[in-house]
């Protein structure tokens, strides 16, 4: 694509030929997803962003036919969730599938994440790419936190109040943006009716975004375990079959976890108080987000001091969403020219260490904000920003890389004990992990 | 080609960057206003700002206990304080507190947050207060946490006797809103 290389679809039939002359998807379809070269030494960490699009489209489309049944009434809400669950055809199944699907859709947004992050997938000419993977992740937290609301039961309402009270920390105008964004002086009907208008759009603004996510992809070209760019065909194999079929294999592992969740333990990701209706009197004794949320949730509550003029309240809600913010700027703060974790062993520890500190964040989150916890979120909140802020910036410009091979070629026969091998024409068993 | 060119040449320059301006004014000011119903229908509609009034007999509640009614889609309390919580919520200095602003609407916006201030005169043993964390709007649990005042559960907001903020990440004291007892043992909300 791009200029990358040339087109090499050639239709067969005339009216392949007659299509191809007036409206070229076929030819677009061909040379992004058939002919498409990517690096041979692709291992399962890379199947994520094709899990992804399934999940998005699997969401779509439980999404579209659960709205069939539902009513979005806070006097009815409840209800007709129960009523899905009980009276309509297939609506457990269909109900399970998409709230055990949100969850699903977060843990392979999270591998996805990490990876970028140990490969350095977001280094130079990918900034954009990674940008718009990030505001794909700000929509999918939109989608999903309303989403959750449209049960309304307890966590529902409650979650509601607490997310949309954030916004009334921001000095002189933060009261005036919460009403406007419930629709009143406190969470209720108009709240539940703007949410599920926006739940049921956000999904395809996230596609119209995947869409440019993948345009950046195949103009940049996928990075690989190396971090070394394509140089020559030998580094590169058609995306059918290799990557096709390596996709499908690791989907067709997800979906084996997916399904003994959504048919064994639906509701172990969810919460029991959100099978209770939302009571607007009586806040349950714990508030906790959906699991995917529980790390910005400890960050939140990390600060429970006045820092200068900033209150309390508008600094954890900063902080927060700062944490957000530094993903997008992580092309930027990483100063380091090489860009996989592979040749950086102190960059390697550093990113372990990220990820334990995220999973304690996460822990933390889910506990009640007493005793030795929220001085262990201060500290983990303290940690995550340092990784961004001083350890990114500072371990490229001291740290020593290992010696890199020259090519991926060059690192693929290396690794497989030197036999010579024509690549691209055939399947390489001996390439994956 | 040459004809363009020529009418090029001919072109009254002032009138043609007046068309710009004007036009490019017309598309900002047009797209305002269309804008501005569809960020304006976000608002509270007028049911919501129906603003209610309530009336509450508190005839019932005695020293020590508590009434909850709905005002606004929010809880108000209704507390008849212990003599030991009133005493608690005077003997605090106002050094102590991490918001010394009353938060009071019967009282000017800058009214200290002593624990009179707190109530409204003669009434001092009686707290009306719309009982919603002022850190996100939880519903704090009353007579709970180390101030033996209000403990919110969702981020550990622990609030006095008086309902001012004491500990946690809570910004402000929890507000008092406008009301006034009509008689012996009715208090008007609103």
């Amino acid at each position: 694509m791009s200029g990358m290389q040339h087109s090499t679809y050639t239709p067969k039939s005339g009216l392949g030929r007659w299509i191809d002359a007036r409206m070229p998807l076929p030819r677009l379809m061909y040379d992004s997803f058939v002919a498409y070269p990517v690096p041979r030494n692709l291992n399962y960490a890379y199947t994520f962003g094709g899990i992804l699009s399934l999940m998005l489209g699997l969401q779509i489309a439980t999404g579209v036919v659960l709205a069939m049944h539902y009513a979005a009434n806070s006097g009815l809400a409840f209800n007709s969730v129960e009523g899905i669950m009980r009276d309509v055809n297939q609506g457990w199944l269909l109900r399970y599938m998409h709230s055990t699907g949100a969850s699903f859709f977060f843990i392979a947004v999270y591998v996805h994440m990490f990876r970028g992050l140990y490969y350095g997938s977001y280094k130079a000419p990918r900034e954009l790419l990674w940008i718009l993977g990030c505001i794909i992740y700000l929509l999918m937290m939109a989608t999903a936190f309303m989403g959750y609301v449209l049960p309304w039961g307890q966590m529902s309402f409650w979650g509601a109040t607490v997310i949309t009270g954030f916004f009334s920390a921001i000095p002189l105008v933060g009261d005036w943006i919460q009403q406007l964004l419930i629709g009143g002086f406190a969470v209720g009907n108009p709240t539940l009716n703007r949410f599920f208008s926006l739940h049921y759009l956000l999904p395809f603004m996230i596609a119209g975004v995947v869409i440019l996510h993948i345009w950046a992809l195949h103009v940049a070209g996928q990075t690989n375990p190396t971090g070394i760019e394509v140089k020559s065909k030998t580094d590169t194999v058609p995306f059918s079959p290799h990557a096709t079929v390596k996709d499908g294999f690791a989907m067709v592992v997800f979906l084996f976890f997916f399904a003994y969740f959504i048919f064994y333990i639906p509701n172990f990701l969810g919460h029991a108080d959100n099978y209770v209706e939302a009571n607007p009197l009586k806040t349950p004794s714990e508030i906790v987000p959906e699991w995917y949320f529980l790390p910005f949730y400890a960050i939140l509550r990390a600060i429970t001091f006045n820092i200068g003029p900033i209150n309390s309240k508008l600094g954890g809600v900063l902080a927060m969403f700062g944490s957000i913010v530094l993903l997008f700027i992580v092309p930027w703060l990483d100063t380091s020219k090489i860009r996989s974790a592979v040749y950086r062993p102190w960059y390697k520890l550093f990113f372990w260490i990220f990820i334990a500190d995220v999973i304690m964040l996460g822990w933390i989150g889910a506990k009640p904000p007493e005793g030795i916890y929220p001085t262990l979120a201060l500290l983990g909140a303290i940690w995550y920003y340092a990784h961004f802020l001083i350890i990114l910036p500072v371990l490229g410009l001291i740290e020593t890389p290992r010696r890199m091979p020259n090519s991926i070629t060059e690192a693929v026969l290396a690794k497989n004990g030197g036999s010579a091998h024509p690549a691209g024409a055939t399947a390489e068993p001996h390439t994956k992990g | 080609m040459s004809a363009h060119e020529a009418a090029n040449e001919t072109v009254d320059g002032n009138r043609r960057d007046f068309l710009y301006i004007a036009t490019g004014m017309a598309g900002v000011v047009g797209a305002a206003s269309v804008a501005w119903p569809f960020i304006d229908q976000m608002q509270p509609d007028a049911s919501t700002l129906a603003l209610a009034q309530v009336e509450v007999d508190v005839s019932s509640v005695k020293k020590g206990a508590s009434l909850i009614v709905k005002w606004r889609g929010k809880p108000v309390v209704v507390r008849y304080r212990t003599d030991k919580e009133v005493q608690e919520g005077k003997s605090v200095q106002l050094s102590e507190l991490k918001d010394p602003v009353a938060r009071n609407a019967n009282l000017p916006s800058d009214a200290p947050a002593t624990d009179a201030n707190r109530t409204v005169p003669k009434r001092e043993a009686w707290m009306v207060m719309v009982q919603v964390c002022t850190h996100l709007g939880c519903i704090p649990l009353g007579q709970q946490g180390e101030y033996g005042g209000w403990f919110c559960p969702c981020h550990g907001s622990q609030y006095d006797t008086a309902g001012r903020i004491r500990k946690g990440p809570a910004p402000e004291n929890m507000a008092i809103p406008v009301y006034e007892f009509t008689s012996e043992t009715v208090v008007r909300i609103g």
